[in-house]
């Protein structure tokens, strides 16, 4: 799911860098808004987290397996901000520190997997939270949607980044056609994945999930006469 | 991309990588493999001397070969990619044996192959020498934004507390006769991530709580500052002016 050095010509690679930053710096003064003060502390243990969950293989048969890529789970957690940053530093560590992910990519990629993938969850998780009936049990199926929509996004947009500036011309309807399809699977796990984390999220700690907040309610404080509840 | 995270790729050593201070080394490798990209397509010599190059950066670190095969196999796609780019490519077609092949994605795929090499020896040549902490010293020094920095620093001093967690929580489940093959594992596998993020969750409150009460204002402390000579600079950013120089070159 990395981009490596050399897919993506220089000024591409520049471009996205821009674009990236640019986005990161929003959603940086955006932070403290989804997680109050304790957004630094909070936020590095849900990058670790996110990294962590990645290294969860699901098997699916026949000798392979697949494991989350976490963008949409992360939005629907601590919010599209907050997950932003997050993945950000999740994408810089993995080019950095384990040679995952070109170092001239690391625009593209935190474009294509911190910006991109969680925003267009969230973006979508909203859309379905909306039309779904208001209870907790909607919030792991608009994720799934959420999920699933952030995958395909993200490929549909490495495409359009690759006919600006990829290495070498490839027919745009068939490398659509080959992203699309094979991300249109991709996407099913993701889905499936994201919809089982979050289904054990709202039923334990429903109050962690930050996408579930509206649907939640308020639970009223009751104070019951002589100690008598 | 999902295994082979679980141990960070530093090697301690003396070697000039080592020494070089990781603010003028990050820049050294964000510049070098930049450069690198920018080599114009087709200029094989150029980018084969580029690739020798990061290899011969990487092996003067006196890492052992076997501790960085494993991350070497993050190349694979890379490979794949260019194996694929001669089929798929546009442009006038060629015969390659018994195939016919684009000729444009036969030079791409060569230049696609050696770019992604290159980044990818050199990104191991960074990490094996820079321990985590200095990586979070040098964004710092190079002036990054202090949320990203301090998110940063707890992402490296808990990276390994919460794969131990994982780790544990694999021994707990398979101790108990679990074992995942199929779709059957997900539901298990996925209340597990969910767990492991409410302990994530919660300790990292329990970790905000204790630095207030230990005096925290927000921001890390810059408690040694980094510094760097002149040459020291000029010494890391010899590979970035030499794939520059190439990349011009290959355009005159």
């Amino acid at each position: 799911m990395h981009v490596p050095d050399g897919f993506l010509d220089a000024p591409t690679s520049v471009a996205t860098a821009v674009l990236a930053a640019g986005a990161l710096a929003v959603c940086l003064r955006g932070a403290r808004r989804e997680l109050d003060d304790r957004v630094a502390p909070l936020a590095g243990l849900v990058a670790v987290f996110v990294f962590a969950a990645q290294m969860v293989t699901f098997p699916v048969g026949a000798g392979t397996s697949g494991h989350l890529l976490g963008g949409a789970l992360a939005a629907v957690l601590v919010g599209p901000r907050t997950a932003t940053v997050c993945l950000t530093v999740v994408v810089a560590v993995q080019a950095l520190l384990f040679a995952d992910g070109g170092v001239s990519a690391l625009g593209t990629n935190v474009l294509l997997l911190a910006v991109v993938g969680p925003w267009a969850g969230y973006a979508v998780f909203a859309g379905a939270r909306a039309v779904l009936p208001s209870r907790p049990a909607s919030v792991p199926l608009a994720a799934a949607t959420g999920a699933w929509a952030s995958v395909v996004v993200a490929a549909l947009v490495f495409v359009g980044l690759y006919a600006v500036g990829g290495a070498a011309p490839v027919p745009l309807d068939a490398l659509v056609a080959a992203m699309g399809t094979w991300h249109l699977v991709i996407g099913l796990g993701e889905a499936g994945i994201t919809f089982l984390v979050v289904s054990t999220l709202v039923a334990a700690r429903p109050d962690l999930v930050h996408g579930a907040r509206p649907v939640l309610g308020h639970a009223k404080l009751v104070v019951a006469q002589g100690g008598r509840l | 991309m999902g295994s082979g995270h679980s141990a960070h790729l530093h090697v301690d050593g003396s070697s000039l990588l080592h020494r070089l201070p990781p603010q003028v080394k990050l820049v050294g490798l964000l510049s070098f493999v930049l450069a690198v990209v920018s080599v114009p397509a087709g200029s094989l010599v150029a980018l084969g001397c580029l690739l020798a190059l990061a290899a011969a950066l990487l092996l003067s670190t006196g890492v052992a070969p076997r501790h960085v095969a494993a991350r070497l196999v993050v190349s694979l796609p890379v490979v794949v990619f260019a194996l694929a780019l001669p089929f798929v490519a546009s442009g006038p077609d060629s015969a390659l044996g018994p195939l016919t092949v684009s000729s444009t994605g036969v030079t791409a795929a060569w230049t696609v192959l050696a770019k992604g090499l290159t980044g990818i020896l050199s990104a191991v040549a960074f990490a094996v020498t820079t321990p985590p902490t200095d990586l979070v010293a040098a964004l710092q020094r190079l002036r990054a934004p202090a949320l990203v920095v301090l998110v940063l620093s707890f992402m490296v001093r808990y990276l390994t507390v919460v794969t131990q967690e994982l780790a544990r929580m694999r021994v707990a489940r398979e101790s108990r006769g679990f074992r995942g093959r199929g779709l059957r594992a997900w539901p298990v596998l996925a209340a597990a991530s969910g767990a492991l993020f409410v302990r994530s969750y919660e300790r990292g409150e329990r970790v905000h709580l204790a630095m207030l009460s230990r005096g925290f204002s927000g921001r890390l402390p810059e408690t040694s500052p980094l510094t760097a000579r002149p040459g020291e600079w000029a010494t890391a950013l010899v590979p970035a002016a030499l794939a520059l120089t190439a990349s011009v070159a290959a355009r005159l």
